[in-house]
C-alpha cells in the first residue's frame, strides 16, 4: 500500500528537464561581450522617458504596412486553413501541414524573397502559408470536438454545404471567431518581425532606429505597438473587417514585379543540390552532403537543442515566479495591476525583438536569446496560470505567503502549468532556430549564411532538418502530455488561454 | 468561550442568520441541527470569523489539495506552527517525526493504509476523514465541523465522532443526523430559517422533538 512516500511522475519529469537544462547550460556560450552593457541598457531605458514621435509619417507608414500584411496574411491563411480543415483526416494533409507549420515565418520569408523579391506576395505567403497550416489543424480539432448531435438529426439528403451551415457552424462559430481573432494578434507580431529581413514593416523601422542609436524612436514604435495590440478588440470588428481586407492590398502594393525567370530558376536550379546539377560522382556527392551535415547541420542542431532546453526550463521557472503577481490569492488589485502591466509588455513584445535588443546591448552569445525566450514565454504561461489560479477556492483558514504558494496553489496548478509549458516547447524550439539569424549559431544562423552565399540547395536541406526537429519535439510533447495525463479542459479550448498556449 | 449577541450574517448578499444569541462554555459539545438552508453552515462560518485563534475547522467542502498525499493534506493543519523552510523540506521529503504523528491519527480513522496516496485518488468518504484528520492534527481549544460525517457509513461515523470528542474539549458540529447528535453531543441547537428555535441539553429532548424541525 502507499506506506512509502513516492514523488509523482510530474515531479520526476520536471527534474529530468531541469537536469537536462543545466547540462545544456554548460554547453552553451553564455557571456556578456560588449564593453559597457549596463550603460547602454540605461540609455535604452532613458529613451522610454522621451519617446520621439517626430517622424510620424514614417512611423505611420510602418504601422500601416504591418497591419495590412497581418490582415491579408491571416485572412488568407484562415480561408485556406478552413478549406483544409474539411479534409484534414487525410494523412498526407496532416503531415504536410505539420511540416509547413514547423517552419518559422521568417524562414518562409527568406525563401520567398528569393522567388518573388520584395513583391508583396513574399510577405503575404510568409504569413499566410504557415498560418493556413496552423488554422487547418486547430479548425479541424474544433470541428472534431464540437457537439455533433444536430448533425446526426439532420436529413442525409441535404447538401453538404447546407448541413454545415445549419448543423455545425452556428454552434462552433464562437470557437472559430475567438481562435481567429487571437491569431490576428500573432499575425501582427509576425508581420512586425518580417521587417527584420527587409519587408517594409515595423521591424525594418525598428532595427534602423536601433542601429542609429535612436532609442527614443525605438520606444515610440514599441509603445505604439503595445497600444495597437492592447486595443485590438476595439478595432477588429466584424463590420470593419471587409473594409480592412479591401484596403490592405492597396497599402502593401509596391512597384516591384515578379520575375518569372527568377521563379523558374529557383525551382529548377537554385534548390537542386549542387552535386546533381554538376553531375558529380557518388563519392563527390557524399562528400558534399557529409560536409553540410557535419559542419553545419550538426552544430546547428546541437546549438538549437541546447538553447531550446535552457530556454524551456528558464521559461518554466519564470512563469512560476510571474503567476503570483496577477493572482488574487497573493496580491490586492493595486499590486496586481503592476503585475498585469509587466506581463502584458513582456508577452506583447515579440521574442525576436527582445532578443534583438538584448543582443545589441550584451553582444552575441546565447545569453540574450535565453533571456528573451524566457521572458516572453514565461510571461505568457505566467499569465495563463495566474488567471487559472483565480478559479481555485481556498478554505477560510488557508495558510498565507510561501506556505500558501507551495502547499495550496502549486500542487493544484502544476499539471496545468506543465501542459502549457509542453505546448510551448515546440514554439520555443522554432524561435530558437530563428534567432540564429541574429548571429547565435543555431540552425537559423547556418540557413541565413547559406542563403547569403546563394547556396539555396543547402539552405533548403537545413530548413528541412529544422522542420523535422520541430515535428520531433511536437511528438515528444504530445507523448509526455499523454503519459502524464496532462489535459487542458475542452471548455477552455475557445478561450485566448488555450490559443496562447499553443499558437 | 463563545459569546454571540444579536448577531446577523449574510451569505452571498442574502441575510441568512438573524438575531443569534449564543453562549458556549469550555467543555460543551454542541450539535447544530436543522434543515439544509437553515443556517448551520453560516453559523459555523460566523463563529470561525469571530474566534479564528486556536480553532480547528472541518469545512463542508474539505478544501483538500488533490495532488498532494494524505500525509501532506493532514500536515497542512499545522503549517503556521513551523518555519517556512521546515514546511518546504517536509513537502519534498516528509519528516519522520511528523509522519509518525499523522500515521497515529490516520490509524484512529481507519485510514492508515492511505498515508502517502494522493487525495485525488480517494473516495468521498475517505476524503472526508482526511479533512477530519487534518483538524485532529491541528488541535486547539475549539473544533468547528460542518457535517463531518455526511459521507461515511454509520459505523465509521461513530469512530470519527469519537476521535473528535477525544481530540477537542469544546466542539460545535453541524449534523443533520439526529440520532448521532443526541448520542454524541450534550447540547442541541435547533435552527430554522436562520433563527435559533431550540437550545436545550441533549438529555432533555427526544428524537421526536427534533423531527419537528425537519
Amino acid at each position: 500500500m502507499d506506506s512509502v512516500y513516492k514523488h509523482s511522475p510530474a515531479w520526476k519529469v520536471s527534474w529530468l528537464f531541469v537536469l537536462l537544462g543545466v547540462v545544456c547550460l554548460f554547453f552553451s556560450d553564455v557571456e556578456v561581450i560588449s564593453l559597457e552593457p549596463w550603460q547602454e541598457l540605461k540609455r535604452l531605458f532613458l529613451g522610454l522617458l522621451t519617446p520621439d514621435w517626430s517622424n510620424l509619417p514614417e512611423i505611420g507608414e510602418a504601422f500601416l504596412q504591418t497591419l495590412a500584411f497581418a490582415i491579408l496574411g491571416v485572412a488568407g491563411g484562415s480561408f485556406i486553413g478552413f478549406l483544409l480543415a474539411q479534409v484534414f483526416h487525410w494523412r498526407w494533409i496532416q503531415i504536410s501541414c505539420a511540416f509547413i507549420r514547423a517552419i518559422h515565418e521568417l524562414f518562409w520569408a527568406l525563401i520567398f524573397l528569393q522567388i518573388f523579391g520584395l513583391h508583396p506576395l513574399t510577405g503575404l505567403l510568409a504569413i499566410g502559408l504557415p498560418y493556413a497550416a496552423t488554422f487547418a489543424k486547430v479548425y479541424a480539432e474544433i470541428l472534431e470536438e464540437g457537439d455533433k448531435s444536430a448533425l446526426q438529426a439532420i436529413s442525409r439528403k441535404a447538401s453538404v454545404i447546407s448541413i454545415f451551415f445549419y448543423a455545425r457552424l452556428p454552434d462552433l462559430w464562437e470557437h472559430f471567431k475567438t481562435y481567429t481573432s487571437y491569431r490576428l494578434e500573432c499575425g501582427l507580431r509576425s508581420s512586425a518581425i518580417l521587417g527584420f529581413v527587409g519587408l517594409p514593416t515595423l521591424g525594418y523601422t525598428l532595427s534602423s532606429a536601433f542601429m542609429e542609436g535612436h532609442y527614443s524612436v525605438v520606444w515610440a514604435l514599441l509603445l505604439l505597438f503595445y497600444l495597437l495590440i492592447a486595443t485590438i478588440r476595439y478595432w477588429v470588428r466584424p463590420a470593419l473587417l471587409p473594409v480592412y481586407i479591401i484596403a490592405a492590398p492597396f497599402i502593401v502594393a509596391n512597384d516591384s514585379t515578379i520575375s518569372f525567370d527568377n521563379v523558374r530558376r529557383f525551382f529548377t536550379e537554385d534548390i537542386i543540390p549542387a552535386p546533381i546539377i554538376r553531375g558529380d560522382s557518388l563519392s563527390e556527392s557524399w562528400h558534399w552532403l557529409s560536409d553540410l551535415l557535419v559542419n553545419q547541420a550538426l552544430p546547428g542542431i546541437a546549438n538549437t537543442v541546447v538553447l531550446t532546453q535552457v530556454a524551456l526550463v528558464a521559461s518554466g521557472i519564470l512563469s512560476l515566479l510571474f503567476f503570483p503577481l496577477i493572482s488574487t490569492h497573493f496580491f490586492k488589485p493595486v499590486g496586481r495591476t503592476f503585475g498585469h502591466i509587466l506581463l502584458v509588455v513582456l508577452r506583447t513584445t515579440p521574442e525576436y525583438i527582445l532578443a534583438y535588443i538584448l543582443l545589441q546591448l550584451w553582444g552575441p552569445s546565447m545569453l540574450p536569446a535565453i533571456v528573451a525566450l524566457a521572458l516572453h514565454n514565461g510571461a505568457i504561461i505566467g499569465h495563463l496560470i495566474g488567471r487559472y489560479s483565480t478559479e481555485v477556492q481556498l478554505r477560510v483558514d488557508a495558510s498565507r505567503g510561501l506556505n500558501r504558494y507551495f502547499y495550496e496553489l502549486l500542487p493544484r496548478l502544476y499539471g496545468q502549468f506543465l501542459a502549457f509549458l509542453f505546448y510551448r516547447w515546440e514554439i520555443i524550439m522554432r524561435e530558437s532556430a530563428i534567432l540564429g539569424i541574429l548571429g547565435i549559431a543555431t540552425l537559423g544562423f547556418y540557413i541565413d549564411s547559406s542563403i547569403q552565399e546563394l547556396h539555396f540547395d543547402k539552405a533548403m536541406i537545413l530548413i528541412f532538418i529544422t522542420a523535422s526537429l520541430n515535428v520531433l519535439v511536437d511528438a515528444s510533447s504530445r507523448y509526455l502530455r499523454a503519459k502524464l495525463r496532462l489535459r487542458t479542459s475542452v471548455d477552455c479550448r475557445a478561450t485566448n488561454d488555450y490559443c496562447a498556449a499553443r499558437e | 468561550m463563545i459569546q454571540l449577541q444579536s448577531e446577523t450574517a449574510s451569505y452571498q448578499g442574502v441575510e441568512t442568520l438573524h438575531d443569534i444569541d449564543l453562549q458556549v462554555c469550555e467543555g460543551e459539545k454542541l450539535a447544530l441541527v436543522g434543515q439544509s438552508g437553515s443556517g448551520k453552515s453560516t453559523l459555523i462560518k460566523l463563529i470561525y470569523e469571530r474566534y479564528p485563534v486556536n480553532t480547528a475547522l472541518v469545512p463542508q467542502d474539505y478544501g483538500l489539495v488533490n495532488n498532494l498525499s494524505v500525509f501532506h493534506n493532514v500536515y497542512m493543519g499545522c503549517l503556521d506552527q513551523h518555519s517556512t523552510f521546515y514546511n518546504l523540506v517536509n513537502l519534498i521529503r516528509p519528516k519522520a517525526e511528523q509522519v509518525e504523528v499523522v500515521r497515529a491519527i490516520l490509524a484512529g480513522l481507519q485510514l492508515e493504509d492511505y498515508l502517502f496516496r494522493p487525495v485525488g485518488r480517494l473516495s468521498g468518504g475517505q476524503k472526508q476523514r482526511v479533512a477530519v484528520a487534518r483538524s485532529l492534527f491541528q488541535k486547539g481549544h475549539l473544533l468547528l465541523a460542518d457535517e463531518p460525517v455526511s459521507s461515511v457509513d454509520e459505523q465509521q461515523s461513530r469512530v470519527v465522532l469519537n476521535q473528535m470528542l477525544n481530540g477537542f474539549s469544546t466542539i460545535v458540529l453541524a449534523l443533520h443526523d439526529i440520532q448521532l447528535a443526541l448520542a454524541f453531543c450534550d447540547r442541541i441547537i435547533g435552527l430554522e430559517k436562520g433563527r435559533i428555535v431550540l437550545d436545550s441539553p441533549a438529555e432533555a429532548v427526544t428524537e421526536k422533538d427534533l423531527l419537528s424541525l425537519y
